[in-house]
């Protein structure tokens, strides 16, 4: 039984992983998207139509990048360009997507596609415990692996990433380098949605296989709640994302082995623990946060 | 800056005059409807041209709204002189109703409300439109039903019943899974009457039932039925509404698939074993013969229509074998489902639930109302009422 909860841990949270990642970088850059969850829902109908279409899964992933990256780069037109208010903006663009799927996505509810299969890493997927935990999954969920500590080498250890921390820091010693603040926030974002795209593509090419309106069901707000959680850090991000999909796990686990189970109350796990962060640590939450996103509430300050 | 001002509001009662010429035909004032000469002595249906039917998925779910489909080209085919409109997707909110009335607007005197969600929808329509038949898949309504309602259904438990003679037949490991939205009666029928068959044929399996809460949530049935399938699970079936991610899942890991709502065998080459599905043709179109010759009021329709085998008249049928199903295990089923056809039940006692208690005495058979209120599990069911 805990094998099955941590696989499915696993499993389940390396779609939030990667969208709390690409929420990471936007927010290190001083841009809070809450249209993840629609920059989701596109990467999951964008990659299973491109599967569809081209029978490979791998440029499934990329064309649900695409259409999760052009959710974004709508909301970094309207909050980077036109200053207008991140959440408003953010939320909006979460509705429009979730029609957006709903209708295009139609005639894809009975296409059957090359999803993509689990691939048991030979050896180490054979190890007693580890073994199924670790080694026998999808590629995105292997590649997902990497991902976090990638973006935190990035983050930290690159002039890039220096830049996009730097935009959400101080964005004024950008300007004063030579650096525009416009463009690191423009390409933090997109990339951030880029990330979100290949979650979101993750849960239909991978995950479920299958394309249903509103299939993502609230894992982009997951993934938003899980960056404040993991304090802007990428590895904690790898940490809660696991933690968060064993909760979504721990349903099916449960109640196969025939427990009572209150879903509602497990599926509230991811968020209840988030506040529970934010009461606990209080200030210092803010201390962790990006300075710039103060600004966020201040909309008198231009960027 | 005065100036500005009133471009300002001219822009705006533009905008609203735009919006109000632009604003849907449809009211739901009686008195301003199309098609109501709401005479009375006129019969609700009667010689109707145009027919209506919402639906509230998609029509190619292998599930439950393409058997909704199925329906309607049934219709389209025996009735080519009639206009059959149908739309999907139609959530069960006021959306159904603004989407009935559009279809009145366009000259419906029949209307079929396919989803359970749809009922107060329904009644809000048929109350405004007393010369429109409105008929309601699987709810209940008042007895006695307004004139020109209906709500038709089947006994669904019965084919279920037969595919779990199949699962048990088939099963390797002894172990069934069912995958559910939410404990409704219905399911909970569903539920037992499928664990009962496979009982008939293995006294001792295990039928594990798991909630998704939903009736069609892709991803929370991928990991329901990972998690059947590593506890050694080697049937699955289930109660949703879209049932293809649960049938490749299965099929992909080499278990049986036992579907519903639709056949979706095609998902399933190698372990479908049988299911039940809709065959909603025979009934919608007795339903829009009766309503066009003007005797729908005082039917059997005009009530809560609800047809089992041993009517002859039930709606939900048994799907077509599959290639592992033995030729003992099919005639198993076809002497269940005559004593069915003879007016038997699944449910006839003894029937014990999971804590032990009797709850239909040996030789007994509860009738169709106490079944429609079902609240338990039987023996044999792993899985808990949360």
């Amino acid at each position: 039984m805990i094998i099955d909860l941590l696989a499915g841990a696993v499993r389940g949270g390396t779609s939030i992983m990667y969208a709390g990642l690409g929420e990471t970088v936007s927010e290190r850059a001083g841009v809070i998207n809450l249209g993840t969850e629609g920059s989701m829902l596109l990467g999951a109908l964008g990659g299973y139509a491109v599967t569809a279409h081209t029978g490979n899964p791998w440029l499934g992933v990329l064309g649900g990048a695409v259409a999760g990256a052009l959710l974004s780069l709508v909301h970094a037109v309207l909050v980077v360009s036109r200053g207008a208010n991140q959440f408003a903006s953010g939320l909006t663009l979460y509705f429009l997507a979730l029609g957006v799927t709903a209708l295009f996505g139609v005639s894809y509810v009975s296409t059957q596609i090359n999803a993509f299969d689990d691939v048991p890493i030979p050896g180490l997927s054979d190890i007693p415990g580890i073994g199924p935990v670790l080694f026998d999954h999808d590629p995105l969920v292997y590649i997902a692996f990497f991902a976090a500590p990638a973006i935190w080498w990035v983050l930290f250890r690159t002039r890039v990433g220096l830049l996009v921390r730097t935009a959400g820091e101080r964005s004024e010693a950008l300007g004063v380098n030579g650096y525009s603040v416009k463009a690191v926030r423009y390409w933090s974002t997109i990339a951030g949605g880029a990330l979100a795209g290949i979650g979101g593509a993750h849960i239909s090419i991978a995950y479920a296989d299958s394309w249903f309106e509103n299939m993502i069901a609230g894992r982009g707000f997951i993934a938003v709640a899980l960056v404040i959680f993991a304090m802007w850090n990428p590895i904690r991000i790898m940490a809660g994302a696991y933690l968060f999909g064993a909760a979504l796990s721990l349903a099916s686990v449960l109640q196969t082995a025939g427990y009572a189970v209150n879903q509602f109350a497990l599926a509230a796990i991811p968020f209840v623990l988030t506040l529970i962060v934010l009461a606990v640590l209080g200030k210092r939450t803010m201390l962790a946060a990006p300075d710039e996103l103060s600004r966020v509430f201040d909309n008198s300050r231009t960027a | 800056m005065r100036i500005r001002r009133s471009a300002g509001a001219l822009i705006v009662a533009a905008v609203v005059a735009v919006l109000a010429a632009c604003s849907p035909a449809v009211s739901n004032d009686d008195t301003g409807s199309t098609s109501a000469a709401t005479s009375t002595d006129s019969a609700p249906g009667k010689d109707a041209k145009v027919v209506g039917v919402i639906a509230v998925g998609p029509k190619d779910d292998f599930g439950y709204n393409q058997a909704v489909y199925q329906g309607v080209e049934a219709l389209r085919k025996n009735f080519p002189d009639i206009k059959v409109l149908d739309a999907y997707n139609i959530p069960e909110d006021d959306t159904a109703a603004t989407t009935m009335e559009s279809m009145v607007a366009q000259g419906a005197t029949i209307i079929f409300a396919t989803s359970y969600g749809h009922l107060d929808a329904a009644k809000q329509v048929a109350a405004a439109h007393p010369d429109v038949v409105v008929v309601h898949q699987g709810g209940l309504l008042d007895d006695p039903a307004p004139a020109n309602m209906g709500s038709y259904f089947g006994s669904v438990y019965e084919p279920v019943y037969l595919a779990g003679i199949a699962a048990g037949a088939a099963t390797k490991t002894g172990k069934l899974g069912y995958v559910y939205a939410i404990p409704i009666p219905q399911t909970l029928a569903n539920i037992n009457a499928f664990t009962l068959g496979a009982q008939s044929v293995r006294p001792d399996v295990e039928v594990t039932a798991v909630s998704t809460t939903a009736w069609c949530d892709p991803a929370t049935q991928a990991d329901r039925v990972k998690s059947l399938l590593s506890s050694g699970v080697d049937v699955v079936t289930q109660h949703q509404d879209c049932t293809k991610t649960i049938i490749e899942a299965t099929e992909a890991a080499g278990a049986y698939t036992v579907g519903y709502h639709a056949d979706a065998s095609s998902l399933a080459p190698k372990g479908w074993l049988t299911g039940s599905e809709w065959n909603w043709g025979p009934l919608y179109t007795d339903i829009v013969k009766t309503a066009i010759a003007g005797k729908f009021t005082g039917s059997e329709y005009n009530a809560n229509y609800r047809a089992n085998m041993a009517s002859g008249k039930n709606p939900f049928v048994s799907s077509k074998f599959g290639p592992s199903v033995t030729d003992d295990t099919k005639a198993l089923i076809a002497a269940a489902a005559k004593k069915l056809e003879d007016g038997g039940s699944p449910f006839t006692g003894p029937i014990t639930a999971q804590d032990g208690t009797v709850k239909v005495p040996a030789g007994e058979t509860p009738p169709e109302e106490t079944v429609e209120q079902m609240d338990y599990f039987v023996k044999g069911v792993v899985g808990t009422l949360s």
